[in-house]
């Protein structure tokens, strides 16, 4: 068969439907991975002992234990304790454990590289520490923190094909699928290949317009 | 059977799993080193079209998933070039250790980078070679400052590893799942698993951080500017 009209004809097509899911899976990963790691960070700075130690524990946990296994556990490990998950929201449950404990390390970063001064000044103002936190550090912290997060968002977008593996059909997965059908490994893959390269390509662009949109004067 | 008794059976099993992860690590490290410092160094020094492939090769290398590579290397670029019966591990570890190269080189790269210009001259008007003045000046600098970074990569390559489930190789987290698929325990099996990599993350950093205090040099602190 011509590759080109193959390509197009077929790979292409099949592969819209991963496509649409693996940006679902991403979607819906990474606010709660951001939301969740700023709160895991917040927690690890300023908690209180119990607090700093369940936090780094929850980062320790995730960081180290694979993301793959990550995912085994949440699908076909949950249902022997009586939860079963579908494989997209398992998928992306295990994808906001992962990417939450990186970013927290970003932002508890950033968090520490804000003078305590300011905070000192925060409360010599009459603010609360939670408004302190909200208000001052939190803002600057997040800023500082871009960089980092878009590094581990581009990660999100390469690590989103894992979720093949416990059967959600995104990009991956679609592409596993014409492959296999048609014998076509290296094309397929290829092209999913440049799929993936031109995501994670538009989101370094992407965050630089971003870093210049919310960097602050001076 | 009781869950200790099914761990205690299946041990030897799992160990060798353990063993393979391990060799997965080192031979991925090891051919990252040998990609990731030539590229590095290429990016640096080498002429416009050198520097230029190399980027080409970061860029591809990091910009794919590991899966996404480990399903075109295994089953579409080796059979092609008629290596189709050669061993998943081996493809496991050649395409781990050219997905770590290209991030190897980016630590390698800033680590020459940090090292300040006058010494390449300096090396110069003493009437070393350009290769000279790389290989004995700039080089035992470099990889002392890239060492902390470069020890990083242990375990993201050690989560890594656990990718090459989908191509097969019998590593900890495929024979992890051959146990609970045989036994119908998921959970106690899989936290051990995870205890296991936990474990073996933990171990491997202690390992990498005596090596950093080994070959500290005093008064060369890895990071700070000497100039």
């Amino acid at each position: 068969m011509d590759q080109i009209a193959f390509i197009v004809e077929i790979l292409l097509p099949a592969l819209w439907g991963g496509f649409v899911v693996t940006l679902g899976l991403i979607a819906c990963t990474a606010p709660f991975g951001v939301l969740i790691g700023a709160a895991v960070a917040v927690g690890r700075v300023y908690g209180n002992r119990p607090v700093q130690y369940l936090c780094r524990a929850y980062v320790t946990f995730f960081k180290g234990c694979p993301l793959l296994l990550l995912l085994f556990i949440l699908y076909f490990g949950l249902p022997s304790v009586g939860i079963s998950l579908s494989p997209f929201v398992a998928a992306v449950l295990g994808f906001i454990f992962c990417n939450s404990a990186y970013d927290s390390e970003y932002i508890r970063g950033s968090i520490r590289s804000i003078k305590e001064g300011q905070f000192t000044a925060g409360l010599a103002l009459g603010m609360s520490r939670a408004q302190v936190i909200r208000h001052v550090i939190l803002p600057q912290a997040m800023r500082r923190s871009i960089p980092g997060l878009v590094n581990e968002f581009v990660y999100l977008i390469k690590y989103s094909s894992l979720a093949y593996m416990i059967t959600v059909i995104e990009l991956t997965g679609a592409g596993k699928m014409v492959a296999t059908r048609y014998f076509t490994y290296n094309e397929t893959f290829f092209v999913v290949g440049l799929v993936y390269l031109f995501l994670v390509t538009l989101t370094t662009i992407g965050a630089h317009l971003l870093e210049r949109r919310v960097s602050l004067p001076s | 059977m009781d869950l200790s008794a099914i761990l205690i059976d299946w041990l030897p099993f799992l160990v060798t799993g353990i063993i393979a992860t391990l060799g997965l690590v080192l031979s991925a490290l090891g051919v990252g080193f040998i990609i990731g410092l030539p590229a590095a160094i290429g990016q640096v020094y080498g002429s416009r079209p050198v520097a230029f492939l190399i980027n080409v090769y970061i860029w591809f290398f990091r910009g794919l998933p590991l899966l996404v590579l480990l399903f075109l290397f295994y089953f579409g670029i080796f059979p092609a070039i008629g290596l189709g019966d050669v061993s998943p591990f081996v493809v496991g570890a050649l395409v781990l250790g050219l997905h770590g190269g290209a991030y190897q080189a980016e630590i390698f790269r800033g680590a020459i980078l940090s090292i300040d210009e006058g010494q390449m001259t300096a090396a110069r008007s003493l009437g070393m070679s350009r290769t000279q003045a790389i290989r004995h000046i700039v080089l035992p600098q470099a990889l002392l400052i890239a060492l902390p970074g470069w020890s990083n990569e242990y375990p993201t390559v050690l989560t890594d590893t656990s990718v090459c489930y989908a191509i097969g190789v019998a590593e900890l987290l495929t024979r992890a799942s051959v146990i609970v698929s045989t036994e119908y325990i998921a959970m106690p099996i899989y936290l051990a698993c995870a205890g296991l990599y936990l474990i073996l993350n933990y171990a491997g950093m202690k390992a990498l951080h005596l090596l950093e205090r080994r070959v500290s040099v005093p008064g060369f602190e890895s990071g700070s500017n000497w100039t």
